[in-house]
C-alpha cells in the first residue's frame, strides 16, 4: 500500500516539468564539477607521484562531487516536496489519500519513499561518472560506496524536512521556503554550534546541533569514515521529521 | 435477503463540528438504511459539507460519533473507510493522470486485490460512460467529464455507502441527466448519500430528505412528506380588476397574500385549507376578472420559510 503511493508519487513527479528540469540542472552542474576536478586532477598528476601516499583519483575527483550533490539537495528538495503535500492540500486532492482506507502514516512513508526514490535515482546517475574513470583507471570503492551511502542518508534527511515543510502550510512555494530555510539553519547549525558548543564542554546540546545537522554528519563519509554514530544521528533526524509531519496532517484532520 | 434490505448503512449520533467559536454544524443526526438515497438540502454554508467530512473521517467531530455498516469510524477509521466512497466538492483529480490510471490507482489504494481490480475499472468506466475517454489525460477533459470520473471514483470499489457533495454542480442539463441517472442506478445496490441546494433534485432522486439549515437539521421525511409541502401551497392568481390586498387576505384558508406586479396575487395557503374555491367565487361575483391560476414553483426558499414557520409556532 505504501509502495502504491510512493509510486504514484514519483509517476507524479516525473509528469510534471520541474522534476525534469531539477535533474537536468543537477545532472549540468555535477557534470561541469566533476569535468574541472578531472581536469585539475591532469594538471597535478605528475607531482602527485613524488607525494609518498598521495590521495587517489576518488578522493580527489569523487568525493568533490558528492558534496557539491549535497547542497545541490539543499535547494532542490524543498522545491520537489512542496508537490507532495502542500500542492496537493491547495489542489483538494489530499481527501483523496484521507478518505481512502489507509493511515496517516501510510501515506507519509509513501511519499517519502517517492521523494527518496527520485534522491536514489540523481544519486545513481551521478554515481554513473566516477565509474566512467574505471576506463582509465582504478578507483577506491570502499570509499565511493561510503560516499553514496552517506549522500543517499543525507538526502532522506534532507527529503523528510522538505516533507515536513510541505504539511506546514497549503501555499506550495512558502512551503518550499519554509523547508529551504530548516535546511539552511541546520548547515549553520552543524557548521558553528556543534563544534564551539562541544568545545566548551556542553555536550547535550552539542549533540543536539550534531543530530540536527545532516551536512555535518556527511562530513565523514566523504573522509571515507563510516562512523555508526553519524549514521544513527542521521536516522533521528529523518525519523523525528516523519512522525512530525504524522501528527501535523492528523492535526489538519481534527481542526480543519 | 430481507434481513438486508433493511440493514443500516450509516448511523451517526449527535454530530457536531466547532471551528474556533463559529459552530458550523450542531447536534446532526443521521441514518441510512441499504439501498436508499438520502438528500442533504440546504442552502450554502447550511453545513452539508462539514457533516460530509465528518462522515468520511475527513474531519473529526467536536461531538458525537459515527457508525459505518457497525464499524465505529472514529475507533477503527481505516475499516471504516474502506466501506465509502467520498465525491467532494471539488472532485480530488490527478490532472497528470490518464482516467484509467486515475480509477485504476484509487482501486489500488482501496486495496482491490490484482483479479477483480481490472474487471471492477471496466466497471466504473462503464457505468459513468467513460470508456470512450478512459485513455485521456484527466486535465484536458471538460468539467462535465472530471464530475464524472469523480464519481467513478467513488464508486470503483463497491463501497456500501456513496456520498456525493454537489454532484451536479456546474454541469449542463444533459450532463445533469445523466449523472442522475448514474445515482438513481447507484441508489439500487448502495445507499447514497448526496447534497444539493436544488430541490428538484432530490425530488428527482432521493428516497428521503434531511434539510439543514445553519447546522442543524430542520426536517427529515420521506420525499412525499415533502412534497406535501408543496403541492397547492401556493398559488398565482392573476385578476385584471383586483381588489384591495386586505379583501384578498380576508379570505378564510388564505394564510398571506402578497402582490406580485400589478395584477397578480401570491396567495400561501394555510395548512390542509385549500381556498381556492373560495376565491374563485369571489372573483365571479365581484367581477375581478380572474384570467389565471397557476400553482407557483415552490422553491426551497418557500420550504424553508414554512418549516422555520411552523417550528417557531410548535
Amino acid at each position: 500500500m505504501i509502495f502504491t503511493i510512493a509510486g504514484k508519487e514519483l509517476k507524479s513527479l516525473f509528469a510534471s516539468p520541474l522534476a525534469w528540469v531539477i535533474l537536468t540542472f543537477l545532472q549540468i552542474m555535477l557534470a561541469f564539477g566533476f569535468l574541472k576536478r578531472l581536469d585539475e586532477f591532469m594538471q597535478i598528476q605528475p607531482q602527485l607521484v613524488q607525494v609518498p601516499n598521495p590521495p587517489g583519483i576518488t578522493e580527489l575527483v569523487a568525493a568533490p562531487v558528492f558534496a557539491t550533490m549535497a547542497i545541490l539537495f539543499l535547494f532542490s528538495l524543498p522545491l520537489l516536496a512542496m508537490r507532495l503535500i502542500a500542492e496537493e492540500r491547495r489542489n483538494q486532492t489530499m481527501v483523496l489519500l484521507m478518505s481512502a482506507p489507509l493511515s496517516m502514516t501510510q501515506i507519509v512513508i509513501g511519499k517519502f519513499l517517492g521523494l527518496l526514490a527520485f534522491v536514489l535515482i540523481v544519486v545513481g546517475l551521478a554515481t554513473l561518472m566516477p565509474l566512467s574513470l574505471l576506463l582509465g583507471g582504478r578507483l577506491d570503492f570502499g570509499l565511493l560506496a561510503s560516499l553514496v551511502l552517506g549522500i543517499v542518508l543525507l538526502g532522506a534527511c534532507f527529503a523528510a524536512v522538505s516533507l515536513y515543510a510541505s504539511s506546514v502550510t497549503a501555499q506550495p512555494f512558502v512551503a518550499a521556503i519554509i523547508g529551504f530555510g530548516l535546511l539552511l539553519g541546520m548547515l549553520l547549525a552543524g557548521e558553528t554550534a556543534a563544534d564551539g558548543l562541544r568545545g566548551r564542554g556542553w555536550t547535550i546540546p552539542a549533540e543536539l546541533a550534531q543530530v540536527l545537522s545532516p551536512l555535518k554528519n556527511f562530513e565523514s563519509f566523504g573522509k571515507g569514515l563510516l562512523d555508526s554514530y553519524n549514521v544513527v544521528c542521521m536516522l533521528l533526524l529523518l525519523a523525528v521529521f516523519l512522525v512530525l509531519t504524522i501528527r501535523r496532517l492528523d492535526a489538519v484532520r481534527l481542526r480543519g | 435477503m430481507n434481513s438486508q434490505a433493511d440493514e443500516i448503512t450509516v448511523s451517526a449520533q449527535g454530530l457536531s463540528r466547532k471551528f474556533g467559536a463559529h459552530t458550523a454544524v450542531g447536534d446532526v443526526s443521521v441514518v441510512l438504511k441499504r439501498g436508499e438515497i438520502l438528500g442533504f438540502l440546504g442552502p450554502n454554508g447550511a453545513g452539508k459539507t462539514t457533516t460530509m467530512q465528518m462522515l468520511t473521517g475527513n474531519l473529526a467531530p467536536s461531538t458525537g460519533g459515527v457508525e459505518i455498516c457497525g464499524v465505529d469510524l472514529l475507533a477503527d477509521p481505516t475499516a471504516a473507510k474502506a466501506r465509502i466512497g467520498y465525491l467532494p466538492e471539488t472532485p480530488p483529480l490527478y490532472r497528470e493522470l490518464t482516467v484509467r490510471e486515475y480509477v485504476d490507482l484509487v482501486a489500488r489504494l482501496h486495496k482491490m486485490p490484482k483479479a477483480t481490480r481490472s474487471a471492477a475499472v471496466d466497471d466504473a468506466l462503464k457505468r459513468c460512460g467513460l470508456v470512450e475517454v478512459a485513455k485521456k489525460l484527466i486535465g484536458t477533459l471538460s468539467k462535465g467529464y472530471q464530475q464524472r470520473v469523480g464519481i467513478a471514483q467513488a464508486i470503483v470499489h463497491q463501497p456500501d455507502i456513496v456520498i456525493l457533495d454537489e454532484p451536479t454542480v456546474g454541469l449542463d442539463p444533459n450532463q445533469i441527466r445523466e449523472i442522475r441517472n448514474v445515482i438513481r442506478e447507484l441508489g439500487r445496490a448502495h445507499s447514497v448519500i448526496l447534497s444539493t441546494h436544488i430541490l428538484p433534485e432530490v425530488e428527482s432522486v432521493c428516497d428521503r430528505v434531511q434539510i439543514l439549515h445553519h447546522g442543524e437539521t430542520v426536517f427529515t421525511d420521506t420525499i412525499d412528506g415533502l412534497r406535501k409541502f408543496q403541492s397547492g401551497r401556493t398559488v398565482l392568481f392573476g385578476l385584471r380588476r383586483p381588489p384591495p390586498i386586505s379583501e384578498m387576505n380576508s379570505v378564510s384558508g388564505v394564510f398571506r397574500a402578497e402582490t406580485e406586479g400589478d395584477n397578480l396575487f401570491r396567495v400561501t395557503f394555510a395548512d390542509n385549507i385549500d381556498p381556492t374555491d373560495e376565491i374563485v367565487r369571489r372573483a365571479v361575483d365581484k367581477s375581478w376578472g380572474l384570467y389565471q391560476i397557476t400553482p407557483a414553483q415552490t422553491s426551497l426558499e418557500d420550504v424553508f420559510v414554512h418549516i422555520t414557520r411552523r417550528e417557531e409556532n410548535a
